[in-house]
């Protein structure tokens, strides 16, 4: 006895329980791994998932098993030239001899000391922002009335015929059906019993003519019945879709870079990388994120993504020039009200003596009271100069919402992005 | 010439063709006496494919990181294109449940079909381990069962602490069985209903056995041996177990001091999944080989009676070759033994045997040679394991075709040595040698529970008896570590040599933490 059963649309993914048991045991190896990715990724391919390895010796299931050594016997196929009583070297390596039959052969690809597997995407940024948290992630009020969904709200009389909802217009047509036709059947049954009763009567007694217009009568009410239409445009009814308002989140995230002739390469490709951190947070914590370089030496200029990272300039630094035009592209596209307003600013901390001051002026009184979140990178393994003194007069004035940090080098991009979005307790 | 009907042509299949194919095998395989639980013949995607060899083809399991492990390499080598996913897996169960995946093609369908639901399925319903050991109408529902109590641990006690209990029972989970003693096979109902039973016996058991004051040792073991340091002969009672134990998760669960109840009932659920895995293991060669001589044997009727197209034949003749092809030893492809090249072969060579007997035959298999191949074929499938059946049946002329030769690796000598190869006085070595290499004993280290102290320190005392001086491997040491933690007190293993004598000894927890504590 035999017989067939199509799984194939059982749910799939029954080993998704296992897998995350597997993922959450070796937490701690594979965050190495994402974040060891972080650092030597190019930015283009941030958005898929990782390989990730681990040392099989690590994860390993271990059981008793004979090591090398002793005496062994080994049977294998294939003898092309020995005979009995031939000696043969060992193999390089030593006890491995020929490998025949021992303990099964790995389905895992042979001589694999790494255990590999791929992480999602999801997964992968899972880890990358695991325990972080986005710094007054506060919704903003109804947004622009144009970011609007189409919601189900009943039915209605009116509509295209796309969205015809066949159930409720079937039972229309059958109550309409069953009210009209309702008086026919009745007068017709009413002509018939009175036609049945005619002509019951004797011969003699029959009134033809009564007969003749009874039956006038019972075809004209048979046909009436029949042109009941079966549906009728008045049963129509639509499903009704109405357009609802969404609470949505927007942010705009500035970026902000020096690319005067002090920034080097190195420099930038670290900046890259904190910005694209930032962005991919972002990106997961708002529905719809827009980015806004702004690039500058001693003046500023917004660019698209390309030009910001590839291009070259040379020339002195006037940090101000920046902050202004960021200053000017929040007033003229960015309303405060509708936005969630980032900046990130990476500089190697070079800036004209006097501009300084301006920039902690315009910080204070005209940025800061309007953005979420101000993070400045300082790429640089020398002394600070005056700019970071003076933000860090602007820190001490916003300390929720201002952050400033130091990188030296690539490796420190992930730490300190942890630090400055880390999960802030409730204090 | 006969005149060609297939009933299907082309690469595409539907559920109607499997059907008719179906039955014209269901009629062949009743002309070969092929005894077969009912069938029931999955169809599942890809994705499912990988979920099910995942769980090591079980269809329901607990959960466990491991199986997420297994089911990322799984993943990773097919996706990668290292590994094409086995077009089957076949579950010994009542009725014996078989997966076709969906992209399989027409010929594909048709073989699995032969392959899992008349090749394997005869076997797990004839072969006398498979009947010994597993029950196998009761294997779903202590499946369900095993599922739903670790679920319920998880729930009380944490996924954690199931969790290192799953680990530790897996490290000796090849230790579960009883080799040589009966089992009583599973059954869920049985299971449920005892459970509860069983924890409070258990429980007292265990207390008997580990109550602080010790029954009077009996006066004449007192005067036998008087041991200075110990006047009162109180350490010197009788051995406990009186005779080693082998099935290592058997022991634990009964006489492990520390365990709670449901940490027993968890070894019994690894003990239990690991007994029903263990036909398994001592019958690969047999059980593929089978396999592969019946799918081969059908579908070769199926193209006699002209229900099959030569296209389809064509195709299957290039799949069967490729799964029973054994490279040479010095291939690249290489990878030992391909169970299923040699099962097919000693099978096919046992209905040749039967069929045109030469000289050779008549005098190595004189009960075999000449008579009925069906019947031949049957007695051995029904009989043996890979150990005994290569013992038996492995002829002179299979291991001429294979070119089959014994090295011999002692560390003792510079060289390897040849010491048989396919000649006369080769074949009876090689056939003893490659037999005793199926032998599970031969392949997992021989370890026994030697003693338990259940009057001192309540230590645990393992003894291996080391096979031609083979040592074991470094993985002996997170094994004793699990150990460790089930027994909840000091465990030492010995590795003894042929003589008796103790060639090392392993501890855990490790002596220098020991000696500090002293």
């Amino acid at each position: 006895m035999t017989y067939f059963i199509d799984r194939r649309a059982n749910a799939k993914h029954k080993s998704a329980v296992n897998r995350q048991r597997f993922l959450d045991r070796y937490r701690t190896h594979i965050k190495r791994s994402v974040e060891e990715a972080v650092n030597r990724r190019s930015i283009t391919d941030m958005e898929r998932g990782e390989k990730v390895s681990i040392p099989t010796r690590d994860i390993s299931e271990p059981v008793f098993q004979h090591g090398p050594g002793g005496k062994r016997t080994i049977v294998a196929p294939g003898n092309k030239e020995f005979v009995e009583g031939d000696r043969l070297r060992r193999p390089g390596g030593g006890g491995g001899g020929g490998g025949a039959g021992e303990g099964g052969a790995s389905n895992q690809g042979e001589g694999m000391d790494e255990f590999a597997f791929t992480l999602s995407r999801e997964e992968f940024l899972d880890f990358v922002f695991d325990g972080l948290e986005l710094p007054h992630l506060e919704r903003k009020a109804l947004v622009d009335l144009d970011e609007v969904r189409p919601v189900r709200a009943g039915v209605s009389k009116e509509g295209v015929p796309a969205r015809i909802n066949i159930v409720r217009s079937m039972r229309e047509a059958y109550a309409r059906r069953i009210a009209m036709r309702a008086p026919i059947r009745r007068a017709l049954r009413e002509a018939r019993e009175a036609l049945a009763e005619e002509e019951h009567k004797d011969p003699v007694l029959r009134n033809p003519s009564r007969i003749a217009e009874l039956k006038a009568e019972i075809e004209r009410l048979e046909k009436r019945l029949e042109a009941v239409p079966f549906i009728d445009t008045y049963d129509l009814r639509y499903n009704n879709l109405i357009n609802q308002p969404q609470p949505s989140s927007k942010a705009v995230m500035f970026c902000v870079m020096d690319v005067s002739g002090s920034m080097t390469q190195g420099h930038k490709d670290i900046a890259k990388r904190f910005f694209l951190l930032l962005y991919l947070f972002l990106e997961r914590n708002y529905e719809k994120v827009e980015l806004v370089f702004v690039r500058h030496h001693t003046a500023a200029k917004e660019v698209d993504e390309e030009e910001f990272f590839y291009s070259r300039e040379t020339g002195g630094t006037i940090v101000s020039s920046a902050l202004t035009l960021v200053d000017e592209i929040i007033a003229k596209r960015y309303p405060p009200g509708q936005w969630n307003l980032y900046v990130a600013q990476a500089s190697d901390g070079d800036n004209w003596d006097d501009d300084s001051v301006n920039c902690r002026e315009l910080l204070m009184k005209s940025l800061m009271p309007r953005l979420q979140y101000f993070t400045y990178v300082e790429i640089t393994p020398h002394a600070h100069q005056a700019l970071w003194e003076e933000y860090e007069t602007v820190a001490a004035e916003f300390p929720d919402r201002f952050a400033m940090r130091q990188i030296v080098e690539a490796g420190d991009i992930y730490p300190v992005f942890r630090d400055l979005f880390r999960r802030r307790t409730a204090t | 010439m006969i005149r060609r009907k297939p009933i299907a042509t082309g690469s595409d299949w539907s559920f109607e063709v499997l059907e008719a194919y179906e039955q014209e095998l269901v009629r062949l395989a009743d002309e070969y006496r092929l005894d077969t639980y009912p069938n029931q013949i999955e169809i599942i995607t890809t994705e499912q494919m990988m979920d099910a060899y995942a769980s090591v083809g079980m269809p329901v399991g607990y959960h466990h990181w491991s199986f997420g492990k297994q089911f990322l390499a799984v993943e990773q080598a097919y996706r990668r294109g290292q590994m094409g996913l086995a077009y089957e897996l076949v579950i010994n169960s009542d009725p014996c449940i078989a997966y076709l995946m969906e992209e399989n093609t027409l010929m594909m369908q048709v073989l699995v079909m032969a392959h899992a639901c008349y090749g394997h399925n005869s076997f797990f319903k004839g072969n006398y381990l498979f009947r010994t050991w597993t029950d196998a109408s009761s294997i779903i529902d202590y499946l369900v069962f095993a599922r739903k109590y670790v679920a319920e641990c998880e729930e009380r006690h944490g996924v954690t602490a199931v969790e290192q209990l799953l680990d530790a029972c897996h490290a000796l989970q090849n230790y579960g069985v009883d080799r040589y003693k009966r089992p009583s096979p599973i059954s869920a109902e049985e299971e449920m209903r005892r459970q509860k039973e069983r924890e409070e016996h258990l429980q007292a058991q265990v207390n008997t056995l580990w109550r602080t004051i010790p029954g009077p040792v009996a006066s004449d073991t007192l005067a036998a041996d008087q041991d200075e340091e110990d006047p009162l002969g109180l350490h010197g009672g009788e051995r406990y177990p009186p005779e080693p134990q082998e099935n290592l998760l058997y022991f634990i669960e009964k006489n492990a001091p520390l365990l709670a109840p449901w940490q027993r009932e968890v070894v019994r659920i690894v003990r239990k999944l690991a007994q029903y895995f263990y036909p398994q293991r001592q019958t690969q060669v047999m059980n593929e080989g089978w396999a592969s001589f019946w799918h081969y044997t059908l579908m070769n009727r199926l193209f006699d009676e002209g229900l099959v197209d030569e296209g389809f034949m064509l195709e299957f003749l290039q799949s069967h070759t490729a799964v029973v092809n054994q490279p040479p030893f010095d291939s690249a492809y290489f990878s030992g033994i391909n169970p299923y090249a040699l099962g097919f072969a000693i099978f096919s060579d046992i209905k040749r045997m039967c069929e045109a007997p030469t000289e050779e035959d008549r005098e190595w298999f004189p009960d075999t040679a000449g008579g009925d191949w069906i019947e031949a074929v049957h007695f051995a499938m029904r009989n043996f394991k890979d150990e005994s059946f290569i013992q038996q049946y492995l002829s002179p002329k299979v291991i001429r075709d294979l070119k089959l030769f014994m090295v011999v690796d002692d560390d003792q000598e510079e060289m390897l040595e040849v010491a048989a190869i396919h000649d006369d006085r080769g074949y009876r070595r090689i056939r003893e040698a490659l037999a005793t290499q199926y032998a599970l004993a031969v392949r997992e280290p021989n370890i026994q529970v030697y003693s338990a102290d259940i009057r001192g320190d309540r230590s645990l005392t393992l003894r291996h008896v080391q096979d031609s001086r083979r040592p074991l491997a470094r993985s002996v040491y997170p094994v004793m570590r699990h150990l460790h933690q089930l027994w909840g007190f000091p465990v030492r293993l010995e590795s003894t040599m042929d003589d008796d004598t103790v060639a090392r000894r392993y501890q855990w927890p490790l002596p220098e933490e020991e000696s500090r504590s002293h």
